[in-house]
């Protein structure tokens, strides 16, 4: 199964990676995404970012994510890692590691999860410059990414 | 005894009404997401801002995905939000 935790802490890429395949040779592909805090540079620094979510519902919609990638695709196993609170740019956001035979089922799930992150886990970023603080809009293209999932035949 | 309903409100539209949660009487009938929207924007001030356009928020009952004709029943937890920024 795919492994999901919504939380404040750091996480290390390299120990959940070593936590996946501990154990196993069945593995032949693990693809690992991690999300980090970017200031885009258009404008004043970005001094800190935070990202206020709904408790009872990430758990539930990571929970729904992750049970739809693990019918799509022949994993064999995964995690999700969302943080929330105040992090700081370069900081690790979020983490998305999938484990399979092969490495087609291995990337397009990564893919997949992360466009249905974008869009359907209930976090919002809210980012801090000298200018003051601002809510960050959400971006058509990961609608339009989200949505193209539905288009794909298994 | 009357149903009533918790409702929730995250980022901007938390800000702007200045409530993270609060409890509705449900009226008689049958209450949706839209008409309990326009009954909140009666208050006016924050909600009036913060609820009027519809395209802008995305809802939430029992932490589900809900659209707006979706009916409410006591009971119920109702978030109100922006689109979501995670990932």
């Amino acid at each position: 199964m795919i492994s999901v935790a919504v939380q404040t802490e750091a996480f290390d890429v390299a120990a959940e990676m070593a936590k996946l395949r501990a154990g196993r040779t069945d593995i032949g592909a693990l693809v690992t995404f991690t999300g980090l805090v970017r200031d885009n540079k258009a404008g004043p620094a970005l001094s800190e970012m935070t990202l206020e979510h709904y408790p009872a519902m990430t758990e539930k919609q990571l929970r729904a994510i992750a049970d739809e990638a693990w019918q799509r695709w022949p994993l064999l196993a995964g995690t999700i890692i969302h943080r929330y609170g105040t992090l700081k740019p370069a900081d690790e956001i979020v983490l998305v590691a999938t484990a399979s035979a092969h490495r087609d089922a291995a990337f397009q799930s990564a893919a997949f999860l992360m466009d249905w992150l974008k869009t359907k886990a209930p976090f919002w970023k809210k980012e801090r410059s000298a200018d003051g603080a601002h809510w960050v809009e959400p971006k058509a293209a990961d609608q339009q990414a989200a949505e193209t999932w539905q288009l794909t035949t298994k | 005894m009357p149903g009533v309903i918790t409702i929730e409100y995250f980022a901007w539209v938390r800000e702007q009404i200045g409530l993270a949660t609060e409890t509705w009487v449900l009226p008689e009938g049958a209450p949706t997401v839209d008409t309990t929207l326009d009954a909140l924007m009666q208050r006016g001030a924050g909600y009036a801002s913060a609820l009027a356009v519809r395209d802008r928020l995305r809802f939430a009952i029992n932490q589900d995905y809900a659209l707006p004709s979706h009916g409410l029943k006591p009971s119920d937890v109702l978030a109100i939000f922006p689109p979501v920024t995670g990932g």
